[in-house]
This record gives structure tokens, C-alpha cells and sequence, in this order.
């Protein structure tokens, strides 16, 4: 895995200008999200209504493959029905740990796919998930998740 | 020029090509890259009269020990119990009974707290930290604090990472019943002035503990001029095998701490009714040891002793003072603990970017640092940085590789400016 793949422009562009960073004012959903290993923390927040991600926000210190996980996240997220939301967030797990080819068709992932590369970066990889796996405990009504808990989804 | 100084000075100087020589993994690529190991405080690179040591045990001298009458017992035996020698000698320890081989430098903290912590602190009774220790020298005590009543108290560092004495020696009290500290700091580097922390505490009768996990491999230690009660360390950070470490105490207090684990070879007798247990060291060493680790941990010894601790440690202070010129003059770089006396520890903050994305960029150049908290996140709250990135020398790194680490973070820089 060469890191100049990893770190592609549209990463970059993202950690160092993040989408709907900040947090929704009349959000009635949020969860915190910790690797305790590395130490990056992701406060999310989002307005659910009849079943519609209408806003989401994110707050965080993290490192840019997390930050611009969760800016990309948002953007995908936003304005979608949260059953599609979790479609996206199965497929970008099983994208990130090697369980899904993304070149066959049929996934929904788009330009997430630059995430692509960290599957071969197994240190990383928490990373990336960990805003997904922040966004799967708001969307469940959990309002603390971490990468080292029992819903780990890498162990998933 | 004072006699020492003479002294030092018709020392050769270390000669890093003929020692890397004998580091075969060194020669290693990563990443199309000559590797350029600078994790050396998480674990060190093992030597092939190390390896080679432990291939001849293995293949020749291999039997459980203290036991049976067979030649292989008696020579593994031998051979383990000369690695206790040659570990005394390298520490100057007074007596050999007193050196006990642990699993590293965390079983034996937890060996002390259990063993003399959980049988002399009580509640109210006062245990003393410092900010920058390791998780291993925190954790233990917490559990102690936690199941006794005790207290936590912590000496806080100035902005250069150093121990403000003035209030540790406010610290002590009638209460303190005692002191763990480290000698090298595994984040910043700092070299703590052990042998007047362990003066200070001993005006008031407080034994102190000193985890040189990071001072063992890089200078030499004396436990006696120190003067402290107990010192512990780790194989695997001196050349040795991992799952190996060496725990020192005071034998007077050594003999009356509660044993740490029950099982066999720590017993005189045992009945249903009493067991009588051994006298140390084996009171502490229950169980088959890992043997082979300790002699592994004897060769690494010997080979230190062969190379000479004030070479290595002259050598590494002048790899740490380029690195650190290098590494400072790079404008947006930020070098975390500055303080006067430091160990061959580089932790570093580079302007937007987190250490793991550094780490990352770094490892694609061939150059392992380690990246994160480093077990010590009081440290990272105490800079106000949730992590670092760190560069650890060893004798065997070289000026070329503190100019490939200097690369690398301008090549981390290029990517995220």
C-alpha cells in the first residue's frame, strides 16, 4: 500500500476543510465515538425525522483518515433515509476490511471508495470506521460507542 | 580536563558500522526502503550473539531447572542462574538473591505493589507518582489505592518535562509510604535525578521504587549509588528476548513482602494445612521461568558490557543532539520535552498533521517511529497533545537515519501543506 494513494487529494481536501463540521442545533440523536488505541474522538450530531437523516454534523480530534471519513460520511449521509445510511455504513465496513470487491458492481459507496486503500493498513482501519461505527450507535440510540467495545465492528 | 573527563575521553568512540553488523535485521527493506528502526523505547533489535545464544540453549543445554539430578537440568540450571550473576554485575546489585526475573518491567512494578503494597499500605497511607510515568507505574498503584484506601498523590513537570522537585519534596509526608518513579521518560526522554528523589524520601524512611525500563539500556546503572529499594526493567529494550525482566529489591524488604504468585519452586513445604515458602529469589520466581529468555537476557548482557554503557550512552547523546537540531530547526515542528538532561527520545508535533497519519507517511519512507499516547496520557494532557510522534535511538542508529527521519517528516509536510 503506498501512502500517496491513501492520502489522495479529495482526502486531504476533506481533513483540511471538513463538511458539516460543527454540531446540528436541534439534533435529537448523537453519539460519541473513541479508539482508545490511537486516541481519536468523533462527537456526532443529527436530526432524525420520520426516519430522514435531516441534518448531521460532527465535532472531533482525530487524524485525517478519520476526519475526512466523517466530513465525507456527512455528506453522503445527509438527507437520506436512515435505512440507506446503514446500507452505506455495512458496505463501507466490508470495503475497508477486505470483504467487499469494490470494483464488482452493486455497492452504493461512490467517491467513499478513496477509502479503499486502508484495508491494507490494518492500523488504520479503525480509523476510518470509526465515524460509521459513531453514526451506526446515534442512528441505534447509543450515545457512547468505541472501537474496543463489544460492537466492535471489526470483529463483526 | 578533570580526571573523568581524560578518562572518557581515551574511550574510542563507538563504531555504529561495525555494530550494526551484527544486527541482521537491519539490513532489512520496507517498503523498497532501507529500514531506519527508531522504536527503540518500545523494543529494541536483538543481536546475533543474542540469537546465537539462544539457538545453543535451545539446541544443547534445554531442561527445566532447580529439579531433577540429569546433566540438562544442572546445566540449564547453570545457566540460568549465572544470567542472575551477570544481570547483579551489570547493575552492581549487592547480592544476587536480591536480582528476581520477571516477566518485564510491568510484572515486576505489580510484583512490588502486590507484594509489599497490598501488605504495608494501608487507608490514608500515601503513595507517590509522578506526571510522567508509564501506564505501568500507575495502573498498579491505582489498584492498590483502589483496594486499600490509599492515595494517589502526583509530582507535576515544568514546560520542559521535567520534575519540579521542590514540589515533590512538599509531597512527602508522614503518610507516604511510597515512591515510584521512572528514571528515563519513555515519552519525553527526560532523565529524572532518581538518586535525590530516593535521598529526599529516605530522610523520611520511604522506600522507593524506580522503573528504569528506559535507563537500563541506554547508560549505566548503579542501584547502589542510586541508593533506591527497588528497580525494575525489561529484556526486550536492551538487545534481549521479550518476556524477560528483572525486578531488584533490597533483600530486608524483598524477605518480608507477601509472595506475588503461589506454585511451585517458590516453596520449602507444602501441606494442606501451612506451606512454608522459599527464601528469595524463589519466593518470587514461582513456576518454570521462561530460562531461555534469561539467559537470552545474560548474552544481551555481555554484549552491552563488551560495547561499554558510557560508549553507547555518549553515542546516543550525540545522535539525540543532531536529531534534535534537525529536527527543531524545521519550521512548523514542534519538539515536546526539553529538558536539560534527556535520554535518546525525540517526541515531536508537526503542524497539521495527527502523529498517526504521520507515522503512516513516515513507514512508507522505510522509517519506524512510534505513533499515539505512548502509555503515558497524563503526559499527552500535561502538553495539551492527544499524541506525538516519537523517534527512540539506539547505538546502533546512525546520523543518516536522523537525516532519513528528517526527510520523511518533510515529505509529511509536502503532503498535508
Amino acid at each position: 500500500m503506498d501512502t500517496k494513494t491513501l492520502y489522495q487529494e479529495m482526502i486531504l481536501d476533506h481533513n483540511k476543510k471538513p463538511r458539516n463540521f460543527g454540531e446540528v442545533a436541534d439534533a435529537n440523536r448523537h453519539a460519541d465515538g473513541h479508539n482508545p488505541l490511537c486516541g481519536d474522538r468523533i462527537h456526532l450530531t443529527l436530526k432524525l425525522d420520520d426516519g430522514r437523516i435531516d441534518a448531521v454534523a460532527f465535532t472531533g480530534e482525530s487524524c485525517a483518515i478519520c476526519k475526512a471519513s466523517a466530513s465525507m460520511m456527512t455528506a453522503a449521509v445527509k438527507g437520506r433515509p436512515a435505512a440507506e445510511a446503514e446500507m452505506l455504513i455495512q458496505e463501507f465496513r466490508d470495503m475497508t476490511t477486505g470483504k467487499m470487491d469494490i470494483a464488482a458492481p452493486g455497492h452504493h459507496l461512490g467517491r467513499l471508495t478513496v477509502f479503499a486503500g486502508v484495508r491494507d493498513l490494518p492500523t488504520r482501519v479503525k480509523c476510518a470506521v470509526l465515524p460509521w461505527h459513531t453514526l451506526h450507535a446515534a442512528l441505534a440510540n447509543e450515545t457512547t460507542t468505541s472501537t474496543e467495545a463489544d460492537a466492535d465492528p471489526m470483529k463483526a | 580536563m578533570t580526571a573523568t573527563a581524560t578518562a572518557i575521553a581515551r574511550v574510542p568512540a563507538l563504531d555504529v558500522a561495525r555494530v550494526r553488523r551484527d544486527f541482521p535485521i537491519l539490513g532489512l527493506r520496507v517498503n523498497g526502503r532501507p529500514l531506519v528502526f527508531l522504536d527503540n523505547a518500545a523494543s529494541s533489535q536483538m543481536p546475533q550473539p543474542v540469537i546465537d545464544r539462544l539457538v545453543r540453549y535451545q539446541t544443547t543445554q534445554h531442561a527445566n531447572i532447580h529439579r531433577a539430578v540429569h546433566y540438562l537440568s544442572e546445566t540449564a540450571t547453570h545457566e540460568y542462574e549465572e544470567a542472575r550473576r551477570k544481570v547483579q554485575r551489570f547493575i552492581n546489585a549487592p547480592a544476587e538473591r536480591e536480582v528476581i526475573f520477571t516477566s518485564g518491567t510491568t510484572d515486576a512494578i505489580n510484583l512490588v505493589a502486590h507484594g509489599y503494597g497490598r501488605k504495608f499500605i494501608g487507608a490514608g497511607d500515601e503513595i507517590v507518582l509522578t506526571t510522567l510515568e508509564h501506564h505501568s507505574n500507575i495502573v498498579p498503584w491505582q489498584m492498590v489505592a483502589g483496594e486499600t484506601g490509599a492515595k494517589i498523590r502526583v509530582v507535576p513537570v515544568n514546560d520542559r518535562g521535567e520534575l519540579i522537585v521542590e514540589e515533590y519534596e512538599k509531597l512527602l509526608n508522614d503518610r507516604t509510604k511510597l515512591v515510584a518513579v521512572m528514571h528515563v521518560s519513555n515519552a519525553l526522554g527526560t532523565i529524572n535525578p532518581v538518586k535525590l528523589m530516593t535521598e529526599m524520601a529516605h530522610r523520611r524512611g520511604i522506600p522507593v521504587l524506580v522503573d528504569g525500563a528506559q535507563a537500563v539500556p541506554h547508560m549505566g546503572v548503579d542501584v547502589q549509588d542510586i541508593g533506591c529499594d527497588f528497580y525494575a526493567f525489561s529484556g526486550h529494550k536492551m538487545c534481549g528476548p521479550t518476556g524477560i525482566g528483572v525486578l531488584w529489591g533490597r533483600a530486608e524488604l524483598l524477605e518480608k513482602m507477601q509472595p506475588f504468585k503461589g506454585g511451585g519452586d517458590m516453596i520449602l513445604s507444602v501441606t494442606f494445612e501451612k506451606t512454608t515458602y522459599a527464601p528469595i529469589p524463589a519466593k518470587f520466581e514461582a513456576g518454570t521461568p521462561p530460562i531461555a529468555a534469561a539467559i537470552g537476557l545474560g548474552a544481551a548482557v555481555d554484549y552491552l558490557t563488551d560495547i561499554g554503557m558510557d560508549r553507547v550512552g555518549a553515542y546516543e547523546l550525540d545522535l539525540l543532539a543532531y536529531a534534535t537540531e534537525r529536527v527543531g530547526a524545521l519550521p512548523g515542528v514542534r519538539i515536546i520535552g526539553t529538558a536539560e538532561k534527556k535520554g535518546a527520545v525525540l517526541s515531536f508535533w508537526v503542524d497539521g498533521a495527527h502523529p498517526h497519519d504521520v507515522g503512516t507517511i513516515l513507514n512508507e519512507e522505510g522509517v519506524a517511529v512510534r505513533t499515539g499516547h505512548h502509555c503515558a496520557q497524563p503526559v499527552m494532557e500535561r502538553f495539551k497533545v492527544p499524541a506525538t510522534s516519537r523517534a527512540s535511538f539506539a547505538f546502533y542508529n546512525t546520523f543518516e537515519e536522523v537525516d532519513a527521519l528528517v526527510a520523511g517528516i518533510g515529505r509529511v509536510q509536502q503532503i498535508f501543506g
